[in-house]
């Protein structure tokens, strides 16, 4: 074949640029909402002078706020593009857990993950764990922090905004306000846990396996680093 | 032998009170229940001419605070008012008739007005052994409540006990203490919570049913819209303080005395719904904020449950006595990392082994 040499390292383009561009704002608007929901939870020391002469509470909120509604926005327009984009687009909602294959390449990536086997497979798209992680603690504590998010937004907003419309329901599933701010505060620590693991496991994945990652989610990109299967 | 329909201006009347103060009572009514001032006829040709609704009010697990709200109402008039409506049919606490003869009002009202008669209710009913840690002229509690309630127009709980329970409802909950919505199901109730509530709210709230002939409007946990849509925060005066990030660190520091805003030492006025912080107690003179003290949430749902009522983080169970959303997440956080860390050295360790290999 002619481009035998180039075989060596294969690129695939897998992530299109609007999910790339999802990835990123969404990454940035997480890391707002955490840094600015701790100070809510946790003010810092109070400063001297007038009131009328500060506005840093009001500044943090503010700050939350709009992130969470840079989050939200961000979402739907993820969800258009599991739609619009290539099939990779939606592996993030519908993990392929009906297939078996599916499941024996998870347990051989967990494998991997405790030093049972020599080498990883390789994998055009995310591998089955980190699917699994993605789906059940990233999605899931996602939908939760809008949801409870949009529902303590609505109690200031007020009766008959849209977040009230749209999210008040969630404020009767707890027994009251302070209970909600509760679980919110925890859906921190739990999506926290999975960017800490995920952003290890993003650069260990760089270096050990056969295949790139973190420039994946750069440039959209998949280079393989051999040819074998 | 049916009476002479009598009106609460005829009560009114009868107790010597002036036309001007009745017109001043009817007013500061209306301003409470939030109606704009056309609204007052209304309420004043409610008041002369609809028959006055009988109240009967009973009492199960509770303190009296209720009642102590009640009668020190902003205008003398509405406690009077509403008062001597009371005392005219049940009250065990201020009616002048005891014993049997107090319990025999209760069956005449029952049948002389049927389904057109209040049950207002001030505590709740322990169902733990039959409802034996409450028992009212010989029998359980919770049988009165359920006997007086069959034929009532509708049921208001007053303050937190009726409405979600309160402390004796708190964890454990021994007396298995229950809120009224749970025992009667087959009634509209309208919940008026507080420890206590405001006297005002809960003069609003009997003569709103009065004027208009029907309950009012209620929000998803049965409570009066027009009082419980907004929390105390919404109308904090401390407010600027809060957003301005002044807060009280201790109780005797600079901005206690500076009235900055409570948020730090464990004020609930961000997550509790009630109208202090706009209409006030004892005839609007202060409440808690107002005096210093940070809002505990007695209104709201399993408030007891929810403290410390001095730390702005709820002590989550399970997780040992001091354990808050933070202090949790940040020893699962901690957990992560030091798994990371370890996984990280192994892997290094993998990866120079390999490299090793290649290399040889
Ligand atoms: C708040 C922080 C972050 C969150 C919530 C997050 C979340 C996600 C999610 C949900 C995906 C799946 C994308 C999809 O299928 O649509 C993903 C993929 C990815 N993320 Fe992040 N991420 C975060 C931070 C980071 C950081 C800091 C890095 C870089 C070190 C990173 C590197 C990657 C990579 C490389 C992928 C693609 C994995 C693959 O090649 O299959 N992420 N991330
Ligand atoms: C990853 C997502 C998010 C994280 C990590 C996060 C974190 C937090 C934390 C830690 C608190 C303090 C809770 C407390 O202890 O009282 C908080 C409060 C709050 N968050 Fe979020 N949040 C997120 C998403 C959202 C979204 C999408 C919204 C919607 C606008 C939102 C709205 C709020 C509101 C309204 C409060 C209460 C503010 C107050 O009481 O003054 N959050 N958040
Ligand atoms: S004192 Fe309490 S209710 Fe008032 S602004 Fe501060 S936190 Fe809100």
């Amino acid at each position: 074949m002619s481009n035998e040499h180039e075989e060596k390292v294969l690129s695939i383009y897998v992530y299109e640029a609007p999910l790339r561009l999802w990835h990123w704002i969404n990454a940035l608007a997480i890391t707002v909402l955490a840094v600015t929901g701790y100070l809510i939870g946790s003010p810092p020391e109070a400063m001297i002078g007038e009131a009328s002469e500060h506005y840093r509470m009001g500044i943090i909120r503010f700050l939350h706020f709009g992130a969470g509604y840079v989050l939200l926005f961000g979402f739907i327009g993820r969800i258009y593009w599991a739609f619009a984009g290539n099939e990779h687009a939606r592996e993030l909602f519908v993990p392929k857990m009906y297939s078996i294959l599916w499941w024996k390449e998870l347990l051989t990536e967990l494998k991997w993950y405790l030093f049972l086997t020599k080498e990883p497979h390789k994998y055009v798209g995310h591998n089955p764990l980190a699917q699994f992680a993605m789906f059940f603690i990233f999605l899931v504590g996602m939908v939760f922090m809008i949801c409870t998010g949009f529902a303590l937004y609505s109690e200031g907003a007020g009766a008959g905004t849209w977040s009230a419309v749209a999210f008040g329901w969630v404020r009767d599933i707890f027994p009251n306000s302070q209970t909600l701010h509760t679980w919110h505060h925890l859906g921190m620590w739990y999506l926290l846990t999975f960017v800490m693991a995920h952003v290890y496991v993003a650069i260990r994945e760089d270096i050990m396996s056969r295949q790139s990652i973190v420039s994946t989610m750069i440039s959209g990109h998949r280079l393989f680093k051999d040819d074998r299967p | 032998m049916k009476k002479k329909v009598t009106t609460f201006y005829d009560v009114m009347e009868a107790r010597g009170i002036s036309r001007r103060d009745f017109m001043k009572f009817c007013t500061t009514t209306a301003a409470s229940m939030g109606l704009a001032s056309s609204m007052v006829p209304q309420v004043v040709h409610a008041m002369e001419n609809k028959p006055r609704i009988p109240i009967l009010w009973i009492h199960g697990l509770e303190c009296t605070c209720c009642s102590e709200s009640f009668i020190r109402s902003a205008h003398p008039l509405a406690s009077d008012v509403v008062l001597s409506m009371i005392s005219l049919d049940y009250d065990d606490t201020l009616m002048a008739a005891a014993g049997h003869q107090a319990e025999a009002i209760l069956d005449e009202i029952r049948e002389e007005y049927k389904g057109n008669y209040i049950v207002a209710v001030e505590g709740n009913p322990p169902l733990n052994n039959d409802g034996m840690f409450c028992i009212v002229g010989g029998r359980s509690f919770l049988d009165q409540l359920i006997e007086v309630s069959k034929d009532a127009l509708a049921v208001v709980a007053w303050g937190s006990c009726a409405s979600n329970g309160c402390v004796q409802a708190a964890a454990p909950n021994p007396t298995q203490a229950t809120p009224i919505k749970k025992v009667i199901t087959d009634k509209p109730i309208i919940n008026v919570p507080g420890c206590p509530p405001i006297s005002e709210v809960m003069t609003g709230v009997l003569t709103y049913i009065l004027t208009f002939g029907k309950l009012p409007e209620l929000d998803r946990q049965g409570r009066p819209k027009m009082f419980y849509s907004q929390r105390i925060h919404d109308k904090c005066y401390r407010r600027p303080h809060f957003d301005a990030g002044q807060f009280v660190e201790k109780w005797d520091d600079e901005g206690a005395r500076k009235g900055w805003c409570l948020y730090k030492m464990g004020c609930k006025g961000p997550t509790t719904y009630n109208a202090c912080s706009s209409i006030g107690f004892n005839e609007g003179t202060s409440f808690p904020i107002k005096s210093g003290h940070g809002c505990i949430g007695c209104s709201e749902e399993n408030f007891w449950d929810n403290g410390p009522f001095y730390e702005r983080l709820t002590h989550v169970e399970g997780f040992g006595i001091e354990s808050n959303a933070d202090t949790i997440g940040m020893g699962v956080a901690a957990g992560t990392a030091a798994a990371i860390g370890v996984h990280a050295v192994a892997s290094a360790g993998k990866q120079l082994t390999k490299k090793d290999a290649e290399n040889t």
